[in-house]
């Protein structure tokens, strides 16, 4: 393990059990039984399973977020510039009109189903465009992103679209919340559907990691040394649907995390995209699981959503980003 | 082990940039191929590289046609300097050399850190080993990128106007560390926008126009003024010590 996985473990480790304690109600960690009668309850079904899922939603969006960067080479991108979020969102929100339809039983497992089938369609839709892209010199890369972001206004302008025709006001504010991304009540089952696909997601990423550090030089100067675009495209397009895909079914769109991450990490490694890839995962961990106690704590009636907190946080630190770039320190 | 072009046609886009080029390089020299912009230098010397597939003809070496190697297996053979110093990362001078060992996979064993640490010291860059490469001048940096390719110790190296951008000195220090890796039996091709340096210090020069080859040879022959003026349509005269090679001529351009 380099330093910066090091540091953001023993980060981790620290928060974690924080995060368990901290809530509506505050645990006493030597006193489980006497913090009163539910407390043991709260914290194996509702604060465990919670900040086992911010950590794997958090891991998989600060894995993918240093991959895309490394991929596009650019500081700047995020996972959901292929579009793969935006399509698990819509196939989530699609899950809003055709669930209802369904047997109850079924009905529970529509949402993270259909999400991941808009995350598998966005993956074909991005194959299908890689096998005409990938070929020849040059700008391949540039050519197969701005086809990402095509599909990513699509789903944008779909799920806009069903937003605007939901059935009743429940449907409505149902999917608007969901929209914005948060980790409230959830159970055991959503963090069987996403770690597994996570983990396996981060293995592929980590996988690709020296091809990404040969396009440091270029692309033309990658390919020279032997770095297949086809094979990384689709290591790419894998891992970022894989962790993102899971992550949106499980949690909804929570922005930010993946473009942040890579930044705060960078420093306390060589910078090569493939140190970065490990250290984000954990730094991600960290940083969802922080903001998703925050949002619990605070003293607000409704719960704050996660994915508006992270983007409160998020924007101005890419506003201070662009600016420090501009002078020239990245 | 030659690098050869037969009967190579090159076609991008819609626009056909190279037409039927035979050419047989040897290694241990180096080849110039120069040209007016858009002439085809570049492509000629991407295909040369395997990184563009011609569409008719083929790049050989030795009796292989390139696009039949093992892309690892090419990338061991030859290593390619793109134009232009384009490094997305700040990473230490180190580390980007050390990218020159991926076609091997040894970056981090003896053999790997060996090969890094003779090119480092070949061009001088020991003492900026670990600097991040965003502080290093143009110079610096030129001479990071291609250690970076004499790391991967490939039997030719494809530079693309690797002294565009550079002063007077560090022109000739970098021709001198190419120079080097020619007499050690490497092929060298790079392309040139000066052809003085072209007639001074190649062994051999290829010019294209319009994406054909207008001649081939000796610097002597290939440079001549009457060819200057048919491929660039610019009057001139070589002055100086003529045959020498290195050779310490110069071109005096008339007209206008």
């Amino acid at each position: 393990m380099t330093r910066a996985s090091v540091f953001f473990a023993a980060l981790l480790a620290v928060l974690v059990p924080l995060s368990l304690l901290a809530g509506r109600v505050w645990i006493d960690p030597f006193d489980v039984a006497g913090s009163g009668a539910n407390a043991a309850l709260i914290l194996m079904e509702l604060r465990a399973p919670r900040a086992a899922l911010a950590i794997v939603v958090g891991a998989g969006l600060g894995a993918a977020g240093a991959a895309m960067q490394g991929y596009l080479r650019n500081p700047l991108a995020d996972p959901g510039l292929f579009g793969i979020a935006p399509m698990a969102a819509l196939g989530a929100v699609a899950s809003f009109w055709i669930g209802a339809a369904l047997p109850p039983a079924i009905a529970a497992w529509s949402l993270p189903a259909f999400a991941l089938i808009g995350a598998g369609l966005a993956m074909v839709l991005l194959a299908l465009i890689a096998g005409r892209t990938s070929s020849g010199a040059g700008g391949g890369i540039a050519l197969f992103t701005l086809a990402g972001l095509m599909i990513a206004s699509l789903a944008g302008a779909l799920t806009a679209l069903a937003i605007t025709m939901a059935p009743n006001a429940f449907a409505l504010s149902q999917i608007v919340m969901w929209l914005n991304g948060a980790l409230t009540d959830r159970s055991w089952d959503q963090v069987w559907i996403a770690a597994p696909l996570t983990a396996a997601g981060i293995a592929v990423l980590f996988a690709a990691g020296r091809s990404l550090d040969a396009l440091t030089l270029g692309e033309d100067a990658a390919r020279s040394l032997g770095m297949d675009p086809r094979r990384l495209l689709f290591l790419l397009v894998l891992g970022v649907g894989l962790t993102v895909g899971a992550g949106v079914a499980v949690a909804g769109i929570i922005g930010f995390v993946g473009l942040i991450v890579p930044h705060l990490v960078r420093p306390l490694t060589d910078r090569m995209p493939s140190s970065l890839i490990l250290p984000s995962a954990i730094a991600g961990a960290a940083l969802v699981l922080t903001a998703d106690s925050a949002v619990r704590i605070m003293p607000f009636v409704t719960e704050l959503r996660l994915g508006i907190a992270l983007s409160l946080i998020g924007a101005p630190f890419f506003l201070w980003l662009l600016i420090r770039m501009r002078r020239g320190h990245l | 082990m030659t690098l050869a072009a037969n009967t190579l046609s090159l076609t991008r886009g819609d626009a056909r940039v190279l037409s039927d080029i035979t050419a047989v390089l040897e290694p241990g020299k180096i080849t110039a191929i120069v040209g007016p912009n858009g002439a085809g230098k570049s492509s000629l010397l991407m295909t040369l590289a395997g990184l563009l597939v011609p569409d008719q003809g083929s790049a050989c070496l030795e009796d292989r046609s390139i696009g039949d190697l093992a892309a690892q297996d090419r990338a061991r053979a030859i290593g390619y300097l793109p134009q232009g110093a384009d490094i997305a990362w700040d990473v230490a001078v180190e580390a980007l050399v050390a990218l020159g060992r991926m076609p091997h996979g040894d970056g981090h064993t003896a053999q790997g850190t060996a090969a890094v640490n003779a090119a480092l010291g070949a061009l001088d860059l020991e003492h900026l080993r670990g600097r991040p490469v965003g502080c290093l001048s143009g110079g610096e940096t030129a001479r990071v990128l291609l250690a970076r390719v004499l790391a991967g110790q490939p039997r030719w190296i494809l530079a693309d106007e690797p002294l565009a951008a550079l002063d007077l000195s560090h022109q000739i220090r970098l021709i001198g560390h190419l120079k080097q890796s020619a007499q050690a039996g490497t092929g060298v091709v790079i392309v040139l926008h000066d052809l003085a340096l072209a007639m001074n210090h190649a062994d051999h020069v290829l010019v294209l126009d319009g994406g054909t080859c207008a001649a081939q040879g000796a610097p002597s022959e290939a440079l001549s003024s009457d060819r200057i003026n048919t491929v660039w349509g610019v009057r001139s005269e070589w002055i100086g010590q003529n045959g020498t090679n290195p050779g310490q001529q110069a071109l005096i351009t008339h007209g206008l």
